[in-house]
């Protein structure tokens, strides 16, 4: 039987740790910190994997179907007596996979940092970050009310703020670090008035009951439907605007500018939030309320769908120009959950059409394995050469063997070289890619390709290209590969992102809890593996050893190339909406009205006074007669409006 | 009439019986301040505890007054408000000359808020309105020596004056058109012609000069700069939440055949104050006229819940302004506090507070981010149900607009925090002790900012009672 009180100690654990060590972390605990940290994720992960363990095999299914469970309800706020913010657990086979994967990245994260962030100052106050992130990102898969997330969500916000800011001696973390914030502070705006717009429209918060009464046909589904604002219907509207929040949190175009700046947060926290967890809390939502999307909206799901192909694509082809090795790991990021996001978009609602979404989810799942291992092994690197430039690599696959074979092993699973783990994520969604939507099919199938490509470039140019020359006197005997609390977590990741693809996973995670066993199409598979070969051979020619190959590509495709090097210059236009137009548009005029007509009025009251003497001046400003103008033209002016012009 | 209904009146009667022990004091001048002081707190208790015993519901006087559990508690808020504005003013009042008087008009003022708030007929409720006027204009002249004070009471009574003329046309053009005042009869008389319309936006106009509704806000800066911190306090918290405890019993019960043109007229009038509120909040440097605006840009907010017109309406304005008491009161009690010790008032004077004076920049911090909305202090809270409340009419645009002030907002509010917390200065204060009697405000201030929210009973309390206005 699961117990409540158990699966709660998953994300409690992680916020003792941060009480704990926020509270007496730099003074008492600061050697032990790491291990408080780690100790407590270990205990967490082993609940939840037994928690897994218990509803995917003993007791969640019922009628050959996986059961939502909530647990530990407990009411917290009442609006009306219908509508209330509930406190809950909830198991459902999404969540269960959520924290398998939040507890264990994070785990590896917390066990790497060991290693990494070893002599850092702040080193406890890094571990207290952690487990506060870790508790937020737990409780927001657990949530049973769409008000619950919202809460947690808006902490995942705060403390990935927290530790993208870490190095805040550092300017640019301290930008980075804001410009997330801000531009997910702007989605999440979105969110929360989706949420009241569904919480208003289907009189609940409940995850559970707002799930049955959009989808069946409920008096509040047709008051949503009927209820139209701009010509989409209350119930769209509803839906995209919690689709604007969870594609800021996911970096989806056009909300991902946040994300390449966020990469100057150390390397592991990279792994963590901007690899496995936070940036898929988007996909995760569009997931949790699937049924409404699929069922009730398929409207809205196109407009995922389109997001997130582009994104999948524009992502990848700004992933080729990158030198920044994070950076590039960071457009691939971007690309990838485009990729979630599209199957989410493409599927149907139950049985066969629910491919897209296990397929979804099964991405998710090895992405979290492969892009973490990419991130550590991206972290090993810059640890081992003090940079994140790619000219400064180059034959490195000498000095570091395990980080130079682990990070082989993530690029072949995630360029969808068989028989890794991202092969057969790929494979299905775009399986259902094809038998939804060609277009979309096409995209992405090209995307794949450039994908292989990317990434073996970043390889090559990190582990062969050029003789490696150490910036450090090297009489001075330059530092081993990584300690083993680094390469421990790198083995293990790369045991995973090799073999995680061969869990049947349709049969535990599908859109309505019924297994979904996996059909393999060769003529669907040949594709993209080829198109994958293709792109690791081009890489190889370009890049294995150094020539002027890729100056000659790029000045081929020159306009393309600049465009995609200045990443389409998004940011440029974002500075340009922001300082000229609405700066321009509100800025100026109210300065203006500020300059010319408030401080005016103000000169001219103040001339006045000196004017009329020294009878009045002292107590009377002159201002009071403006006053009652003022007073009495809005009543004449409430008049007019609403007694003379408005019937 | 039976007397047992005269309990109905009890609030009112105990602020009278207070109002007389004062006056006994100062006829009989032996007591020095001291005293006097310690009474006054005394009896300010006693009057907050005797408001929770042994409500009586109903009407006398033919339904002049009325009384209910909803009315009982918002007393019981404005009592509470009104013990919190003594006790952190207690530095300030300490060595004045007039304090007897100080507490007579400030409950007199009260006394007319309550007549105002429980009245059932258009000239009961003018009368409690003048009642709370007039010795308000009084006390902002109460820093007797200084100009700015005298300029704050003229002000404030010309522009009362100006109010107070349109109210009565108004009331004159209901009466002509119904031939009632009483409240009832009104509701079942009106039908919206447009006479009838015209007398409610002179009604309306007279609500919003109260309330700073904007274009009729403009004596409030003036008027909040130059009053003592007491009464711009009491100006802006006590004054404006009876207003709008009145205002929502009038627009639900006697307007409101007339829902649509006064939603309309809320919904518009409630835009325009809450940009332009946050707009000139943005410019201040003095913390009082800082206050003042941002406390326009609140009302907007207000407007919002109140246009909600429902059960939800009611219950987010009432659960609002109880926690808006508790975060501005906060702010006040220290601005009062380092007024009076130091006469500093600015927003740079407050530059590496935190250096000094740790306690007060904590509280200060603490009620600027409730006021903010910033979650998880009440503030949030109170914001998220006003939203909730203006919400459940389906006013997207409305809503989005307030959504986009409150992020406007947050700019200014921790615009001081910073100043408090981060910026260096060259000349920082001295550390400030306070008396126990500050502290005890300070205590209730917080406490409530931090309990509210996470109470859950709360709003469902005053859910409850907001059945019955």
């Amino acid at each position: 039987m699961i117990s409540g009180s158990t699966i709660a100690l998953i994300p409690l654990l992680p916020l003792a740790s941060f009480l704990l060590l926020g509270l007496f972390g730099r003074k008492y605990l600061s050697s032990a910190a790491g291990w408080i940290g780690t100790l407590s994720l270990l205990a967490s992960s082993l609940i939840s994997l037994a928690t897994a363990y218990n509803y995917f095999f003993v007791s969640g299914k019922v009628n050959g179907a996986y059961q939502q469970i909530t647990l530990l309800k407990h009411t917290w706020l009442a609006f009306t007596p219908g509508v209330s913010i509930d406190m809950g657990l909830l198991l459902d086979p999404v969540s269960m996979m959520m924290i398998v994967i939040v507890t264990f990245v994070s785990l590896m994260v917390h066990i790497y940092s060991l290693g990494y962030m070893k002599g850092e100052e702040r080193f406890a106050t890094y571990y207290a970050f952690l487990s506060l992130f870790t508790f937020s990102m737990l409780g927001l898969v657990l949530s049973i009310n769409i008000f619950q997330i919202y809460i947690f969500w808006e902490l995942v916000g705060v403390s990935s703020f927290l530790l993208i800011g870490y190095y805040f001696d550092r300017p640019s973390a301290v930008a980075a670090s804001k410009k997330a914030f801000i531009v997910t502070r702007f989605a999440d705006l979105g969110f929360l008035i989706g949420i009241l717009i569904l919480a208003f429209g289907a009189h609940t918060l409940d995850f559970k009951i707002l799930i049955e009464r959009l989808t069946t046909s409920s008096p509040e589904l047709r008051g949503m439907i009927g209820s139209s604002f701009l010509g989409l219907s209350a119930l769209t509207w509803g839906l995209l605007l919690v689709f604007a929040g969870g594609a800021g949190k996911s970096a989806m175009f056009p909300l991902h500018i946040w994300l390449p700046d966020a990469m100057e947060g150390p390397t592991p926290v990279s792994a963590l939030i901007h690899a496995a967890t936070m940036v898929v809390a988007g996909v995760y939502l569009v997931a949790r309320l699937f049924p409404i999307f699929a069922i009730s909206c398929p409207g809205a799901l196109h407009v995922v769908a389109y997001v997130g192909v582009f994104s999948s694509l524009f992502a990848a082809v700004i992933a080729c120009t990158q030198t920044d090795i994070k950076r590039v790991l960071a457009y691939s990021t971007m690309s990838q959950i485009g990729y979630m996001m599209f199957a989410l978009g493409v599927s149907g609602y139950g049985g066969e059409h629910g491919l897209g979404f296990s397929a979804s989810m099964f991405h998710l799942f090895t992405h979290a394995m492969f892009k973490a291992l990419l991130f550590l092994g991206a972290g090993a690197v810059i640890h081992y050469t003090h940079s994140n430039e790619m000219q400064d690599m180059g034959g490195l696959r000498k000095y570091m063997p395990v980080t130079h074979l682990t990070f082989l092993v993530a690029c072949l699973a995630i360029a969808g070289v068989p028989p890794f783990s991202g092969f057969f994520s790929k494979e299905e969604i775009l399986s259902a890619a094809y038998q939804n939507n060609f277009p979309i099919y096409v995209i992405a199938l090209f995307t794949a390709g450039l994908t292989a490509f990317y990434m073996f470039r970043l390889y090559f140019n990190i582990f062969w290209n050029k003789e490696f020359h150490s910036h450090h006197d090297s009489s001075d005997g330059h530092h081993g590969e990584a300690p083993w609390t680094m390469k421990l977590p790198l083995l293990i990741l790369g045991v995973l992102a090799f073999g995680a693809g061969f869990v049947p996973f349709g049969n535990f995670v599908s859109s309505d809890g019924a297994a979904l066993p996996a059909e393999f199409h060769l003529a669907l598979a040949i594709p993209p593996v080829l198109l994958g070969l293709f792109g690791i051979a081009l890489a190889y020619t370009m890049y294995k050893t150094e020539n002027d190959l890729p100056n000659k590509t790029a000045a081929l495709f020159h306009r393309l190339y600049q465009g995609a090097y200045h990443k389409f210059y998004i940011d440029e236009v974002y500075l340009f909406i922001t300082q000229k137009i609405i700066f321009n548009l509100i800025g100026r005029p109210s300065a203006w009205v500020d300059k010319n007509i408030v401080d005016g009025a103000v000169n001219l009251s103040a001339n006045l006074t000196e004017d009329t003497s020294g009878l009045i001046r002292g107590w009377q400003s002159g201002k009071m007669q403006q006053y009652a103008l003022w007073f009495f033209a809005g009543v004449m002016g409430i008049v007019a409006v609403f007694i003379c012009m408005w019937h | 009439m039976d007397l047992s209904l005269l309990l109905a009146m009890k609030f009112e009667l105990m602020i009278t019986l207070i109002i007389f022990i004062l006056l006994f004091m100062k006829i009989d001048g032996r007591a020095n301040n001291q005293t006097v002081i310690r009474i006054s707190y005394l009896l300010l208790f006693l009057n907050l505890g005797f408001g929770f015993a042994g409500n009586v519901s109903g009407e006398i006087f033919n339904g002049m007054f009325r009384s209910t559990p909803l009315l009982a508690f918002q007393k019981n808020i404005l009592n509470l408000a009104t013990l919190i504005i003594a006790l952190s003013s207690y530095e300030w009042l300490r060595n004045h000359k007039h304090l007897p008087e100080f507490f007579i008009l400030l409950l007199s003022s009260l006394l007319g808020m309550f007549f105002m708030m429980s009245s059932g007929n258009l000239l009961m409720f003018y009368l409690g309105l003048e009642l709370s006027t007039i010795p308000l204009a009084a006390l902002c002249n109460f820093d007797l020596h200084k100009k700015i004070s005298s300029e704050a009471a003229m002000k404030m009574i010309l522009s009362s004056a100006f109010s107070s003329a349109i109210l009565l046309f108004g009331i004159s053009l209901i009466y002509g058109a119904t031939g009632s005042f009483d409240f009832k009869v009104i509701t079942s008389v009106l039908t919206g012609t447009t006479l009838q319309k015209l007398a409610f936006i002179l009604i309306f106009s007279g609500f919003a000069f109260k309330l700073s509704v904007v274009p009729f806000h403009l004596w409030t800066a003036d008027v909040y700069e130059g009053s003592p911190i007491a009464v711009t306090a009491f100006l802006s918290v006590v004054s404006k939440a009876s207003m709008s405890f009145i205002f929502i019993t009038v627009l639900y019960t006697t307007f409101i055949s007339m829902a649509t043109t006064w939603y309309y007229v809320l919904a518009t009038t409630a835009v325009i104050t809450m940009i332009v509120g946050n707009l000139f909040a943005l410019r201040q440097t003095n913390l009082k006229r800082f206050l003042a605006f941002s406390s326009i840009a609140q009302v907007g907010y207000l407007l919002i819940g109140i246009s909600g017109a429902s059960q939800i309406g009611i219950a987010s304005v009432v659960y609002f302004i109880l926690i808006y008491v508790f975060s501005n009161l906060a702010a006040f009690g220290v601005i009062s506090v380092i007024s009076s010790l130091t006469g500093k008032e600015t927003i740079s004077d407050y530059k590496g507070l935190y250096a000094s004076n740790p306690a007060l920049a904590l509280i200060m911090a603490l009620s600027l981010f409730s006021l903010a909305g910033i979650p998880p202090t009440a503030g949030f809270f109170g914001k998220l149900f006003l939203l909730t409340a203006g919400a459940s009419i389906l006013n997207w645009p409305l809503i989005i607009i307030a959504s986009l002030n409150l992020i406007v907002s947050l700019y200014y509010y921790l615009n001081i925090v910073r100043a408090m917390f981060i910026d260096e200065t060259d000349e920082p204060m001295v550390k400030l002790n306070f008396s126990t009697n500050e502290a005890v405000a300070f205590f209730m201030c917080v406490a409530g900012v931090l309990s509210i929210g996470f109470l859950k009973g709360v709003f469902e309390f005053i859910f409850g009672l907001s059945s019955v206005l």
